[in-house]
């Protein structure tokens, strides 16, 4: 595959703006609609994004989120220089969340998100330094799974 | 096949939105007021039905593909989450029944769970 059909795009991802959250998702998802990617692809790099841009605005005070797209495979890379986390293993975990009540309220915290990263995606790493920030990269092939 | 339209007329709900989209399939619906088990457990084209009316449920319903949003309780959304939810083409129902209610009145006409059981350590 040559450089020259890769394409990349960036977001700045604002700290609490929670009526702007998921914007950068949202245009990496229109983006990947008019290269014509399958809809079930989409969905999952939408929603996988979604769930690491929401984690940038809540737990770490905004970020950036990145989006490197080739004709057969997708990279997602969010970032942030927020607090870290401490246990990433722990943090993996179902129901695990240390999100403040008013997230809640919101209808998110339930400590889902990592985990859904992870079933959506094809691989996903963290890397996180405590004091320092996170940084989230998600595969995700343009391969249709339901379909197979 | 089950459509908007006759979801609207078991739920006498009002249309907010999508009034031209009636004809929609409605294959499975998901209740809920927490958008991370929304995102996580539904397929596309799931009907959402839920108590929250914030700018949240419109992002989740769009990039989760969803059908449509059905208000309960009688909730009416902000003029800006209308507006965000006829930007990405997403009907908005409001009905008067509880959450429970609602649900049970379409699972009444078939309409089934997305997704009908989540296992613990899947
Ligand atoms: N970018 C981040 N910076 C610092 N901490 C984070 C970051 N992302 C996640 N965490 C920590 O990991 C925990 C689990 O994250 P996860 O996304 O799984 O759940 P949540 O955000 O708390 O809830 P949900 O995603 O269901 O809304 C968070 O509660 C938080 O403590
Ligand atoms: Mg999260």
């Amino acid at each position: 595959m040559s450089d020259t059909k890769k394409m990349k795009v960036t977001y700045e991802v604002a700290p609490g703006d929670f009526e702007r959250a998921g914007e950068a998702s949202s245009g990496i998802k229109r983006l990947l609609q008019r290269i014509g990617i399958p809809a079930e692809v989409i969905r999952r790099i939408a929603i996988g994004t979604y769930e690491a841009e929401m984690n940038v605005i809540i737990h770490a005070g905004g970020g950036i989120v990145t989006a490197e797209i080739s004709p057969d495979s997708t990279v997602i890379i969010v970032s942030d220089k927020g607090p870290g986390i401490a246990d990433i293993e722990l943090a993996k975990q179902e129901g695990w969340s240390t999100a403040p009540d008013y997230v809640r309220q919101m209808g998110f915290g339930a400590g889902m998100g990592l985990p859904n990263m992870i079933k959506c995606s094809d691989k996903l790493d963290i890397v996180s330094v405590v004091n320092q920030g996170t940084q989230i990269t998600m595969l995700f092939y343009h391969v249709d799974k339901e379909s197979k | 096949m089950i459509n908007l339209n006759q979801v609207c007329s078991k739920l006498d709900a009002k249309i907010l939105l999508g009034e031209d989209q009636l004809d929609r399939e409605v294959i499975s619906a998901c209740g809920a007021d927490l958008m991370s088990d929304v995102l996580t457990f539904t397929k596309r084209k799931t009907l959402l039905l839920t108590g929250l009316t914030n700018i949240q449920v419109v992002r989740t319903a769009e990039l989760s593909d969803l059908c449509a949003i059905v208000f309960v309780r009688g909730k009416l959304p902000g003029k800006d989450i209308i507006e965000a939810a006829k930007a990405n083409d997403i009907p908005l129902l409001v009905t008067c029944y509880t959450l429970f209610e609602a649900c049970g009145r379409l699972y009444e006409m078939g309409i089934k769970g997305c997704p009908h059981k989540v296992f613990a350590d899947e």
